[in-house]
């Protein structure tokens, strides 16, 4: 995973609550047995509706997604986090998030940044006045600039820690591979097993 | 000190916690199909590594797979790569995967309860959310992404966070015609779909002991549907029953040594929770959605809503544009939305129980001209048992089409999808825009209401049904 320190880029305004893994990305999106390639089926449902945010020029390029409450909510694919990577956002802002959805962003190197929602409404605020204007993520300082204001963001820290720092986490647990190892000697012989198969009577 | 059923499950499966950090977990059971797992097997042969424990990960396919001619090679090429995808890595592997034409192939979350392999105190995970549904065994199940998948592959633990808890306390006794389904979906309205996250939450009191295996991982399946990471009930000799015999449970004296076990995967009596929810059953009547999250619903007597009678403004704005994307006006009663399109399937409702409870509202009547009916057993196994039962005869007399097992429709992964402006009454879990089709509308809900309301054309009860041999 690359390391995240911060990120200049503009944000673009989703003024849009609830917005769950099947509408950043439909399930027929989701055949690909790659990482890459999956920036078609981003917000597919809205994407021929030019009013939608991301069909307009001062925001087509944007990196920084404003998001409403609750984005992410619903499915677990992880192809959700890889559409808006593959589409160039560096960074999601927004009140609440999905689980699941957060913690794929954090091992895919998305950065999910938690902010209040008066926060997310002045950065929609002034995303919309100053159309393409770009402001700055600062994952060291967890902060927001627009230029004119400076915003707390929350993070958990471990997932700030790896990201700085583009840690592989499977890398890490298996540092600890010995004490896999000595759990594994203590687990109950009626714990079940996958195989062999045993034929059902 | 008093521990909760999750932090009891929780504790047993740390493999080491360090300050600062998350806990590394152990786990139990992986389970896996086609459409999250390509890219993590990718991962694994990019860094040259291996699965841990094959003989703790089991493969099936199942939300790309038709439900017509399933022994043709699947039509659409992209979801034949995806499938062969799935084989060509369990073979690889070395793992345990049910195929297509296999009887133990299914939906994921249908078949290892199925097999016996989901068993109270265990771990499980899944690239899929729904996974919380193996909580109904006391089981800590959730949904992870495809970097997890990796990880769990790879290692047989996962770094976690320890989730705060949760009670859902549901007292009393459910009325007759109203079933688990009902009582989630009503669970859900009242805390909103962002009411349980950051929670695993153990539903308990005498409505939930009362329930069935089938009707307790109806409600477990629902969990992620309100934002928690995992549902669980505390297993019971209800547990015990449905497992024994079954061809993953231990026997003899492991069998002894595990029911022991699992007595101990209770709440202390005088342990604490972060939180609860109370809810009194006798309250509770056949529910249903009118909108595009699972937390939009009314009871089936009831009008679709006013965006106006919302006080917050997002909801507010949510309730708006649901109605527009639902082509519904406020006001309307629940009763006199028709629909074209019945689905009766899913790993929420998809197992022996909700078929045998359809069948029943649906003998020797007839579903409506306006109305397609799909039924699609959650595995094959339950597609066999309900043919020895002679419940596909009951489908099939009625109108309804009789197909193989998947996930289907619940999200059109397959051709099984809703055309644009169609609209469905689904006995599945989600009714977001798209879902189960572009443009395609869903109300969810329970398998006798989808029963019913194949019937009349229009979201109905069993008991709406004059001549209804009713049983629900
Ligand atoms: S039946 Fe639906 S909810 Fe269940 S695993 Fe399949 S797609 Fe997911």
């Amino acid at each position: 995973m690359d390391k995240f320190t911060n990120h200049v880029g503009i944000p673009v305004p989703l003024r849009r609550g609830n917005v769950d893994t099947d509408q950043i990305i439909p399930a027929v999106y989701l055949k690909r047995i790659t990482r890459t390639g999956f920036e078609d089926g981003l917000f597919a449902a809205w994407r021929n509706d030019p009013d939608f945010v991301l069909n307009q020029d001062a925001w087509r390029n944007g990196t920084i997604l404003v998001a409403g409450p609750d984005f992410g909510t619903g499915s677990s694919r992880e192809h959700a986090v890889w559409a808006l990577q593959n589409y160039g956002f560096k960074a999601v802002i927004g009140t609440r998030f999905g689980d699941i959805f957060r913690s794929n962003s954090g091992k895919a190197g998305l950065l999910i940044a938690t902010v209040t929602p008066e926060v997310v409404d002045k950065l929609w605020e002034h995303a919309e006045a100053n159309p393409g204007q770009e402001i700055e993520v600062c994952l060291e300082s967890r902060t927001i600039d627009t230029g004119a204001e400076r915003f707390e963001f929350s993070i958990d820290d471990h997932t700030r820690m790896r990201l700085l720092e583009g840690l592989d986490d499977i890398g890490s647990t298996l540092q600890h591979e010995q004490l896999i190892s000595d759990y594994e000697a203590g687990r109950p012989a009626y714990k079940p097993a996958t195989i062999p198969v045993k034929v059902a009577d | 000190m008093a521990t909760t059923l999750s932090d009891k499950v929780w504790d047993a499966h740390v493999v080491r916690t360090a300050e600062g950090e998350p806990d590394l977990l152990y786990i139990d059971l992986h389970l896996v199909h086609e459409v999250t797992s390509p890219q993590a097997f990718d991962g694994l042969r990019l860094a040259g590594r291996g699965v841990r424990r094959p003989d703790l990960t089991l493969c099936t396919e199942d939300h790309n797979t038709p439900t017509l001619d399933i022994l043709k090679p699947i039509a659409d090429p992209v979801s034949r790569l995806q499938v062969d995808t799935l084989r060509k890595n369990a073979e690889e592997f070395g793992l345990r995967i049910h195929s297509l034409g296999d009887p133990d192939q299914g939906v994921v979350h249908i078949i290892g309860p199925q097999l016996g392999i989901t068993q109270p105190g265990m771990t499980i995970v899944c690239g899929d959310s729904h996974t919380s549904t193996h909580g109904a065994f006391g089981a800590l199940a959730f949904g992870i992404g495809t970097s997890e998948v990796e990880h769990v592959l790879a290692t047989q633990t996962l770094p976690q966070a320890r989730p705060k808890t949760m009670a859902v306390t549901v007292n009393g006794e459910l009325p007759e015609g109203v079933t688990a389904k009902d009582l989630v979906l009503t669970l859900i309205a009242k805390v909103g779909t962002g009411g349980g996250q950051g929670y695993v939450v153990e539903y308990r009191g005498s409505a939930i002991e009362a329930l069935s295996m089938e009707g307790r991982m109806t409600i477990c399946n629902m969990s992620i549907e309100w934002g928690a990471k995992a549902g669980m009930v505390a297993p019971d000799q209800t547990t015990f029953d449905y497992l024994k015999g079954r061809p993953h449970a231990p026997q003899g004296a492991e069998w002894d040594a595990a029911v022991e076990y699992w007595k101990t995967l209770r709440t202390d009596d005088d342990a604490t929770f972060d939180a609860e929810v109370v809810i009194d059953a006798a309250e509770l009547t056949p529910f249903v959605t009118w909108g595009t999250n699972p937390g939009q619903g009314v009871p089936l007597g009831a009008a679709v809503p006013a965006p106006e009678t919302f006080d917050d403004p997002v909801e507010r704005g949510a309730a708006e544009r649901a109605l527009e994307y639902m082509g519904l006006s406020a006001g309307t009663p629940m009763r006199d939305i028709a629909v074209d399109t019945v689905f009766l399937g899913s790993c929420t409702n998809g197992r022996i129980e909700d078929l045998r409870l359809a069948a029943s509202v649906l003998q020797g009547q007839r579903i409506a001209d306006s109305v397609r009916m799909l039924v699609v057993p959650g595995s094959a196994r339950v597609r066999l048992q309900a043919e020895s039962e002679g419940l596909d005869q009951v489908f099939l007399a009625a109108g309804a089409e009789w197909r193989a097992a998947g996930c289907s429709m619940c999200l059109g992964m397959n051709p099984d999808q809703l055309a644009p402006g169609e609209r469905s009454a689904s006995t599945s879990n989600r009714n977001f825009e798209g879902r189960q089709g572009k443009g395609g509308r869903t109300h969810l809900v329970s398998p006798a209401v989808a029963a019913a309301t194949a019937i009349t054309g229009h979201l109905s009860a069993p008991a709406d049904l004059a001549n209804a041999v009713s049983e629900a």
